[in-house]
Parts: structure tokens; C-alpha cells; sequence
């Protein structure tokens, strides 16, 4: 019978005690499970594994708000881009993919974000290594959509629903008159792709209102291309064309003819650089850094800046919250065993005259110690992995944090070591007073 | 030899310091199997010289000889394997540990030995003494001389050379008295063990062929004279 054996019989003898002590220390574990397996998320959610791409362009202003606008559809776009600086991003040979993003309207139910973008969307990898599922056929009429997967559940749309949406905000409650058809669903990603309504870019710009009077273009182009009077000279030459059409009721029935590509806007521009060369990015960004027109921000870093900056310090101090719990959970542990000893000292006194040498009454104690901690804490650790399991589509759902629920973080890494030299602490005093009784006295009393 | 005690002293200190003489013993002596009764009062130093014998008190001086080792003289870690290995002890209050069964109990006798755990001898020991059919009954379970006899079967579970029984049917109803003492004699005869049981019964002492009465051959004041020399 090995001394591991031994304290778990005495564990067992004082059932009650022993539970109770072991389930403090288990609550505490299971709660630092759980904040770490909810920031892990949160982390994971805002890292560079969670987006596809290199580099976000969009007008210069917040680089945090481009990012959280463009990735994650939280925040109202700042401004636009000309539609011919994506054909003109198009062209450098740095770049191998450059996906535009219009949006600011939502839909009518739900308030999902609408996004106006191409198939080039769907076909890129929506985060390294995962491609989007979809379920239907391709956009292929103007007013077509494609739904991520919240969408679909809560407003309960499938293939072919119709629907609505609101120009600007919700709270605007100017409803487009155009009628939109789901034509396919996507499977679910954990990012903000699952509760967002794509539309086709074509479509978006054939809504009513989504193009602004010609005279305005008109100035923008001419500061946005001060630099350039090439490209100034070409858009200003489609803007005369549009408006001697418009002059002569070529737009009399409204948007439903293609419009030339300086009447057009993009929000961002997604951009995918040549993998083998990874500084095209960063030379990339560098150069439209020096320029006034655009900027590109590394759709990462501004998002790590807020979480490390922020969240960091929120989880630390949950971390450290969970881990004083845990530490008055060992406190009462002691308190448990400590209390015990006096009325084990006949026990003890009798393994003694049974040839017990002191390590092993002091190993018994300890062994005690240990298995109410590490015990309590792997019970504690089991429990908070099964409940972010039980939890992770509910939070799939409310928050579209992909919570992967048997992700090791370092912190758990060394809590079992932790665990281990808590039960040691903790167990010390105890072990010492069976490792000092006297045997001869504790067998008369 | 199985037991030699020589020149053993004993006494404890006293709280205001003074010296408390308990035994003065110049020899006595055990062969291998034999079994002896040891008559004394209360308070006449019996159990005080079980524990010595035992190692678990060591003498102020003298040798206490034990299968040829002089147990005094160990170190208290040798001391201690040697008494699990060595030495069997049946207390007076049986002393089993309510958490274990009563095959856990002497399976327990068998931890601390160095020598492993042998479950099937564990077994055997308590089907010698008549509790084949209570192996996994905790004590509460167990009549109290159910429980004496778990106490015997655990104080033989490292085939030790000397058996020390101190008062062990003082705690036990008149109808098992007869029955324990015999089931210590009996076992200790089959295996050759050595007895040394102390009692203050005439009849207990009664049955045993050697019989030694502590106050005749204790002689505490030798203590003092020795501190005076």
C-alpha cells in the first residue's frame, strides 16, 4: 500500500471536509479556465491567424476604426475610396489580389452590416488555410445575396428569402425600395462573415442614393488626384461623358445602368501581397504611408494594440483574481488538514509503531495535500473545459467568437506545477506536526 | 537468542526537571519461540518497556538485543524498518485504523517493512484467525474481538521474530478472552514466533508456562545510583 493510497483512505474518512476544500480549490481553477478560454477566443478572434489577408487600404484617418469597419463590421466606414483606385492598386505588381468592400447600410431586419464586394471575396481564404463553405449557387443577378450564417439563423432566411435593407444606419430607418434574393448561405467561419449580408459590388452601386451628384465627384476627384493629372484627366472625362448622357435622359430610369467607374466608391480595399516576398507589404504600406490619398494598415496590428493594451490587462487581472481564490482555496485546505491533525495523532502514532519512519507520516500528510489540490484543480480544469465545450455554440451564437474549448494557454501550462507547490505550502505545516508526534504519547492518548 | 535485554535504564524528566526512574533492568532474556508472560501493576513500567523493546523509546542506556541487532543502538530511520520487519505488536486497544478494512489494515502492517505487499499471505492470515469472511468489513463493522483478532493478523503480516501483546484481551468480553489468547499462542507456535505479553491477569498468566513478574526483576532505583556514581 503506497503513501498516495494511505491519504487517499484518510481523504476519504473525513469525505465531507475533503470535498468541500477540494471543490474551492476546483471553482477557482475552472474559473481561470474559463477567462482564459474566453480571451483565448478573444485573442484568437483579433489575431493575424484570424484574417486572410496582408494589408487593409482605405482613406486616411483611424487605422483602428479601418480595421474594425472592414474586418469586423463594428464600426461605421470613415470615408471612401475612388473606384479607379482599386484599378489602379490592381496593377502593382506587388499585389495579387485586392478585394473592394463598399458598405454602410443594413439590413432592415436584424441590422446585419450589408457589404457590397465581388466572387474575389469567396474565393480567397477568409483566414489562412480555411476557405468559406457555401451553400446555394453564385451571385449572379444585380440584386443577389449572399448571407453568413447568423443571418440565416436568426432572421430565419434561407435560399430565396427576400429582404430589405436600410440605407446608412438603423436608426436612419430610410428603407431602400429595391428587394434583395438570397441565392446562397455561408457555412459558419467565427468571424464577422457569419452575421453579414454580401451583395453584389454592381448591385450596390445600382442602389438608389448610393451614388452622390456628379459635381461632388467631381471635386473629389480633383483632390484626390491633385498629384496625378493623368488620372484626374481620364475621371473627369468619364464624369463629362455621365453627364451629357444624364443631359440627355440616358439616366432617366434611374440606376440601372452600369455607371462609369469614377461615379463609383469602394470603403476598402482588401489586399493579398506575393507570399514569397513578405516585405511587399510592408513597402507597400510604407509608400501610400508618404502619399495623401489612401493609407494600409496591417489589419492586425491596431487590433493587437487594443487587445494587449486593454483586454491584456483585463484578463491579467481576472487571471490574478482566479489565482487568489485558488490561494485562499489552499489557505482552507491547510485550515482542513491542520484541524485534523489532532485528532489523527493516534493514527499517526500507530503507522509510526507499525515500523512508519517520520517521511513517511510527513509523505502521508503531503500526498494528502497534494490530491485535494492538484485533485480539486484537475477536476476544476475538466469542469471549465466542459462547460466552454457546452457553451461554445451559445457564445458562437450571441458573439461569433469562435471559442476552441481544449486550447492549452500558458498560463494552464504552469498551473499544475503551481497547484502542486500550493499543496507542498500548504501541506508543510501539517506534515511537520505528524513528522514531529510523539510516538509513545500519541499511542496513550 | 530471540530477546536480551542488558543494563537497561529508563526514566523521564519530570516538569520541574527532576528525574523520574521508570525500569532498572540488568538481564532478561527470550529464546527463539518461546513464550512468556510478563505479570505487572499499573504504572509498574510495562508499557514503557514494551516500547523500548520496540524501538519506539530508546533506553537512557543499555542494549536491547533483538534477532542479534541491538535495536537501541539503531539509527531512528533503521530502527523503525527494523521494528515493521522484525517486531509485531498487539496493543490493548487493538488500534485499528477505522478508514481501512480489515485486509487493508494488514496490508498496512506490511507498507512500511521495505518488504512489499503480500496480499494472498494478508489473506491467509486472516482466514487463520477465523475472518476469511469479513476481509473487506471496516472495523466499525467488526465486533470487538473481531477486531482483536484484524490486530493479530496484522501484527504477524511481516513474519516478525518477537510478538509483543500488551493487555490484549483486557479489552475483550470473558467469552473471547480464552479465544484470543489462544489464537496469539497458536499463531505465534505455528509461525515460531517469540511472545512476550504483558498482563496484570493471574489467569492470563496463568496458561503460560514461563511466567516473570516485572516488580521482581525492575529495579528503577538503579537509575539514581547510577546518576549518583
Amino acid at each position: 500500500m503506497n503513501l498516495l493510497t494511505i491519504a487517499w483512505k484518510s481523504i476519504r474518512q473525513r469525505r465531507l471536509a475533503s470535498f468541500l476544500t477540494a471543490l474551492s480549490i476546483g471553482l477557482g481553477v475552472m474559473l481561470m479556465v474559463l477567462v482564459l478560454v474566453i480571451f483565448g477566443a478573444v485573442n484568437s478572434a483579433f489575431t493575424q491567424r484570424s484574417v486572410g489577408y496582408d494589408l487593409i487600404v482605405g482613406p486616411k484617418g483611424s487605422d483602428l476604426q479601418l480595421v474594425l469597419s472592414a474586418v469586423y463590421r463594428m464600426q461605421p466606414p470613415i470615408e471612401n475610396l475612388p473606384y479607379m483606385y482599386l484599378e489602379q492598386l490592381k496593377k502593382d505588381r506587388r499585389v495579387i489580389s485586392a478585394v473592394p468592400l463598399a458598405f454602410g447600410d443594413v439590413t432592415e431586419a436584424g441590422s446585419f452590416p450589408i457589404v457590397g464586394t465581388t466572387t474575389e471575396y469567396f474565393q480567397n481564404e477568409f483566414m489562412p488555410g480555411r476557405n468559406f463553405q457555401i451553400r446555394g449557387s453564385r451571385i449572379n443577378e444585380l440584386f443577389d445575396a449572399i448571407i453568413g450564417s447568423e443571418v440565416a439563423r436568426q432572421n430565419q432566411w434561407d435560399i430565396d428569402s427576400k429582404f430589405a435593407i436600410i440605407h446608412g444606419g438603423a436608426e436612419s430607418g430610410d428603407v431602400h425600395e429595391e428587394e434583395f434574393t438570397v441565392v446562397a448561405v455561408l457555412a459558419p467561419t467565427g468571424t464577422a462573415n457569419d452575421r453579414t449580408v454580401f451583395l453584389n459590388l454592381e448591385g450596390f452601386y445600382a442602389i438608389d442614393g448610393h451614388t452622390k451628384p456628379v459635381e461632388e465627384i467631381e471635386k473629389r476627384m480633383k483632390d484626390f488626384y491633385a498629384a496625378d493629372p493623368e488620372r484626374l484627366e481620364s475621371a473627369l472625362k468619364q464624369l463629362e461623358s455621365y453627364k451629357a448622357e444624364e443631359a440627355a435622359g440616358g439616366h432617366a430610369h434611374g440606376h440601372s445602368h452600369a455607371s462609369p467607374d469614377a461615379m463609383k466608391e469602394v470603403t476598402a480595399i482588401l489586399v493579398r501581397t506575393r507570399p514569397e516576398t513578405p516585405f511587399d507589404a510592408i513597402s507597400l504600406s510604407a509608400e501610400l504611408q508618404k502619399g495623401f490619398q489612401a493609407m494600409a494598415v496591417n489589419p492586425v496590428r491596431p487590433i493587437q494594440r487594443l487587445v494587449t493594451g486593454l483586454l491584456g490587462n483585463i484578463q491579467k487581472a481576472l487571471v490574478v483574481l482566479t489565482g487568489i481564490i485558488i490561494l485562499v482555496s489552499g489557505v482552507g485546505i491547510f485550515v482542513s488538514i491542520y484541524n485534523s491533525m489532532s485528532d489523527r495523532r493516534r493514527e499517526i502514532g500507530i503507522m509510526r509503531a507499525l515500523g512508519a519512519g517520520r517521511m513517511h507520516v510527513f509523505g502521508i500528510v503531503l500526498a494528502e495535500s497534494a490530491l485535494l489540490c492538484v485533485g480539486g484543480g484537475v477536476v476544476g480544469w475538466l469542469v471549465g473545459h466542459g462547460l466552454a465545450i457546452a457553451a461554445s455554440p451559445w457564445v458562437i451564437r450571441q458573439t461569433g467568437l469562435l471559442i476552441n474549448p481544449w486550447a492549452l494557454n500558458s498560463w494552464e501550462v504552469i498551473l499544475f506545477p503551481v497547484l502542486v507547490g500550493l499543496a507542498a505550502l500548504v501541506g508543510f505545516l501539517p506534515a511537520m506536526t505528524a513528522y514531529r508526534t510523539n510516538v509513545a504519547d500519541a499511542l496513550s492518548s | 537468542m530471540s530477546l536480551s535485554l542488558e543494563r537497561i535504564r529508563k526514566s523521564y524528566r519530570e516538569p520541574g526537571g527532576r528525574r523520574l526512574p521508570v525500569l532498572g533492568i540488568e538481564r532478561f532474556e527470550m529464546t527463539q519461540g518461546e513464550q512468556v508472560a510478563l505479570l505487572g501493576s499499573s504504572g509498574g513500567g510495562k508499557t514503557t518497556l514494551l516500547n523500548i523493546i520496540s524501538g519506539i523509546l530508546t533506553p537512557d542506556s543499555g542494549r536491547v538485543i533483538v534477532d542479534g541487532r541491538d535495536i537501541a543502538a539503531m539509527h531512528e530511520v533503521v530502527r523503525d524498518r527494523f521494528r515493521a520487519s522484525k517486531i509485531g505488536i498487539v496493543f490493548q486497544t487493538f488500534n485499528l485504523l477505522p478508514a481501512f478494512s480489515a485486509l487493508e489494515n494488514v496490508l498496512l502492517g506490511m507498507s512500511f517493512s521495505g518488504k512489499g505487499v503480500d496480499k494472498a499471505f494478508a489473506r491467509q492470515l486472516l482466514e487463520r484467525v477465523g475472518l476469511g469472511h469479513r476481509l473487506n468489513h471496516s472495523p466499525q463493522k467488526l465486533s470487538v474481538g473481531e477486531q482483536q483478532r484484524v490486530a493479530v493478523a496484522r501484527s504477524l503480516a511481516n513474519k516478525p521474530v518477537l510478538l509483543l501483546a500488551d493487555e490484549p484481551t483486557a479489552n475483550v468480553d470473558p467469552s473471547n478472552q480464552q479465544l484470543i489468547l489462544d489464537l496469539i499462542r497458536d499463531t505465534c507456535r505455528d509461525h515460531n514466533v517469540s511472545l512476550l505479553m504483558v498482563t496484570h491477569s493471574m489467569e492470563v498468566a496463568g496458561v503460560f508456562k514461563r511466567v516473570e513478574k516485572l516488580q521482581e526483576f525492575n529495579r528503577p532505583e538503579l537509575c539514581l545510583q547510577e546518576q549518583t556514581v
